[in-house]
């Protein structure tokens, strides 16, 4: 594997302009007051209760995600291209999902085969011909951004259900303010405060038309086992909206109430983080106990928002992620800002007998996985894991997409021994309402903390950072 | 508000008030039992302190013999004691994360630092008296400071009306399981039962209530049994007497009915509640039967809490 470009030290060793201030901040800064700050950032984040629970390990039920003190840093000028692009798929997905579950535009041009659609399970033909406020389908979505070198971003994945991480952007930059305020003297960093109000009007401007004038948002989640409990809590407090869960909503009369002291009170948008799968028994699973009968029916006699829409699973499977450059051009006739990673589609027999000859130096990726399981890091497997997964490409072709080992680019990080390199990548979180879209500069970084790991997750040892976009 | 926020702020206050009550029970227990035999007389005063707790039933169905070390390891750290300390910091934890955005950061500090602390007891228990004492003061000043926060940065508004119901109720229920467990040391001196060693009693009664210094200042006499009955029964000027804890859940209620605009059931019952205690007097009371008028308030502050419930909670 090439080395990976590191985002302080460019190229040639010569420090990037972006990261000139915090270069000298570092030689300044003896390394025990780094470590100190570390530990002191840990307790902050503990005391506040910012934790995350990891499924299937009872022992660490409510673990940290570590936070590194070192920012990460992107010029205005990267910003300014990062985020026109980000706009720009978001707008293709929002088109592309409109049209799936309308004329099917896409499909009749061939640019993407039919079954790769009806036979998804995570399309929903409940959605079929059914219209949602605005148009609107992906109000969130957090895309994952990596870079391999100077000049581009490269969406690594599009996140258009339920993306969780928007509390540790903000609750970083806050942790860090605290931390460090003489770093955030000598630095223009935009600030990223802003985003729960605009969250609340993009929430509130895509009500359902028979809301009243001033409508109700509420977030629903699954409750405080769920493992992003603490950041549904937080943005319900940041946002001033009620945080429910299923059993605080009932549906009469095709619309949607929530139970409270005073009797039922109506709901016109419910920012919801809870799977298509989970969200009304009737109409979904009927033994989930999260859901709420009958909102099914409210959401298609238009009286209630869902955020995100019901459905959006087709637009961010991996299997489609390989077309989003055709999507893109088919809606807009642009070339996309962003790119992909060059993916091979293993239900193509070419693709395959690629893969299948080079499974010690690519990634192997389930097409319905998410939260870096259920994937095969071909040059960090050992031989056994690599001839399971050949049998299982065999077996289930159709279930799994290949893409290259890539060095995702490295950021100085402070571990145990000083400071070193780690890779990371980007979430940037962009709303879209019913008449703008909008992006706070920033996002959540996530850093491999492991040297020479490529897996960034929360649940499998990653880190955070803060991210500083320089406003020059 | 939400109906579930509502129930769960209800049940975070009492929970921590539970915590408390309970870890002033052990307290005054060791205090009595740590005097010599002669002063105490026969009585199992771990006995009485699970009997206080309400948990005696369940006690005996895990446990032998109620002695120093059975008691307190159920009334503090068993996992199966619904009422444990252990576990109302727990409940009162979980009810935390469910209502977050309903608490202050203070609240929430104090709720989360205290289960963050005491993580460490539970795994390892305690294993010296002055350990026990410390573990005991801690649960009792983090119910101080979970009730200053609330006091100082809650929003008067229903959320805050709801937790100060919990608050009240609770703490009349458990004013008034010492009184049913020790009626019997407060009777007046003609049908009294006990002697003079009840003396040690009394003091202990007082203290489990935080009372002891108030008795001097209300009545400035000697401890006399019927004075402390008086006391923790009908004066309103104790936090812990039943009076008080009407006086407030009464006014709670109506703070909260003013605000929605309509009155219910609960605001009948509590004020019915209420009335009888304030046109009561301790010989009417002693008539009665300190033990039934008791039984009656403990079975209509249950009912107030079935009523709140259903008029509000679900």
């Amino acid at each position: 594997m090439a080395v990976a470009f590191d985002e302080m030290n460019g190229p040639g060793g010569d420090v990037r302009s972006a990261y000139q201030e915090l270069s000298r901040w570092l030689k300044e800064t003896p390394p025990d007051a780094l470590q100190y700050r570390r530990q002191e950032a840990e307790l902050l984040f503990r005391r506040i209760g910012i934790t995350f629970a990891v499924y299937g390990d009872s022992d660490a039920q409510e673990r940290l995600i570590p936070f590194d003190v070192i920012p990460r840093i992107l010029s205005g000028k990267e910003w300014t291209v990062l985020e026109k692009g980000l706009k720009q798929r978001v707008r293709a997905l929002n088109l592309f999902l409109r049209d799936i579950y309308h004329n099917r535009d896409i499909l009749r041009a061939n640019i993407i085969p039919d079954d790769l659609i009806f036979q998804n399970p995570v399309f929903r033909p409940e959605m079929n011909g059914q219209d949602v406020p605005h148009d609107v389908y992906v109000h969130i979505a957090g895309i994952d951004i990596i870079r391999v070198d100077d000049n581009d971003f490269i969406v690594l994945e599009d996140n258009a259900r339920t993306p969780s991480g928007v509390s540790y952007m903000l609750e970083n930059r806050e942790i860090m303010m605290r931390l460090f305020p003489d770093l955030f003297a000598r630095h223009r960093v935009a600030p990223v405060e802003r985003y729960p109000d605009e969250l609340l009007s993009c929430l509130r401007s895509v009500a359902p038309k028979s809301a009243a004038a001033e409508p109700t948002v509420a977030l629903m989640t699954p409750g405080i086992y769920n493992s992003a409990y603490y950041e549904h809590s937080f943005l319900a407090d940041k946002l001033g909206i009620e945080l429910v869960e299923g059993r605080d909503l009932i549906v009469k009369n095709d619309e949607v109430f929530m139970r409270t002291t005073e009797g039922l009170k109506r709901v016109d948008v419910i920012y919801r983080r809870v799977d298509d799968d989970f969200l009304d028994p009737l109409t979904f699973r009927p033994d989930s106990a999260l859901g709420v009968p009958g909102l099914m029916s409210a959401y298609a006699a238009g009286n209630i928002t869902l955020a995100n829409a019901v459905g959006t699973g087709i637009a961010d499977d991996k299997a489609i992620y390989s077309y989003m450059p055709d999507v893109v051009k088919f809606y807009l006739g642009e070339e996309p800002i962003l790119k992909n990673v060059p993916t091979w589609r293993c239900r193509e027999p070419k693709d395959l007998s690629y893969v299948l000859d080079n499974l010690g130096d690519l990634v192997v990726k389930e097409v319905h996985g998410s939260g870096g399981y259920g994937m095969l890091i071909g040059p960090a497997a050992t031989k056994a894991t690599i001839e399971a997964f050949r049998d299982k490409l065999k077996r289930e072709p159709e279930g799994f997409i290949a893409q290259p080992t890539l060095a995702l680019s490295t950021c100085p990080t402070c571990v145990e021994s000083g400071l070193a390199p780690r890779h990371v990548d980007l979430r940037p979180f962009v709303l879209t309402g019913r008449d703008r879209t909008t992006i706070v500069p920033g996002g959540l970084t996530r850093v491999a903390l492991k040297e020479g790991s490529l897996v960034v997750n929360s649940s499998q040892g990653g880190g955070t950072k803060d991210t500083w976009i320089l406003d020059e | 508000m939400l109906s579930r926020t509502a129930e769960n702020l209800f049940w975070l206050a009492r929970y921590v008030e539970r915590a408390e009550y309970i870890a002033r029970t052990i307290d005054a227990t060791l205090r009595v039992t740590a005097l010599p035999a002669a002063y105490i007389g026969k009585t199992n005063e771990w006995e009485s302190a699970l009997l206080t707790a309400g948990v005696s039933q369940s006690f005996y169905e895990a446990y032998g013999e109620a002695n120093e070390r059975n008691v307190i390891e159920y009334l503090s750290f068993n996992a199966e004691n619904p009422s444990s300390i252990r576990n109302c910091i727990e409940a009162a934890r979980l009810n935390s994360r469910s209502v977050r955005t309903a608490l202050t950061s203070e609240m929430w500090d104090t709720i989360n630092g205290a289960w963050i602390e005491l993580q460490e007891v539970w795994s390892k228990g305690t294993t010296s008296r002055e350990e026990l004492a410390r573990f005991l003061r801690f649960v009792q000043e983090t119910s101080l400071r979970f009730d200053g926060s609330a006091y100082r940065t809650m929003l008067r508004n229903d959320a805050y009306w709801f937790s100060r119901l919990g608050v009240h109720l609770e703490r009349a229920d458990n004013t008034a399981r010492i009184l049913d467990v020790k009626y019997h040391v407060l009777l007046p001196e003609e049908e009294h039962v006990g002697g003079p060693l009840d003396f040690y009693q009394w003091t202990s009664i007082l203290r489990s209530v935080s009372a002891l210094t108030a008795y001097h200042w209300v009545y400035r006499e000697t401890l006399k049994p019927w004075l402390i009955a008086d006391l923790l029964i009908l004066n309103d000027s104790l936090p812990r007497s039943l009076a008080s804890c009407y006086g407030n859940l009464v006014r709670n209620l109506d703070q909260i009915g003013v605000a929605y605009g309509r009155q219910g059931p609960a605001q009948r019952h509590a004020r019915g509640v209420r009335n009888r205690l304030e046109h009561s007097h301790m010989d009417d009371v002693f008539q009665h039967g300190v033990h039934e008028f008791i039984q009656e308030f403990i079975a209509d502050n249950a009912r107030l809490g079935e009523i709140v419930t259903k008029q509000y909670l679900i």
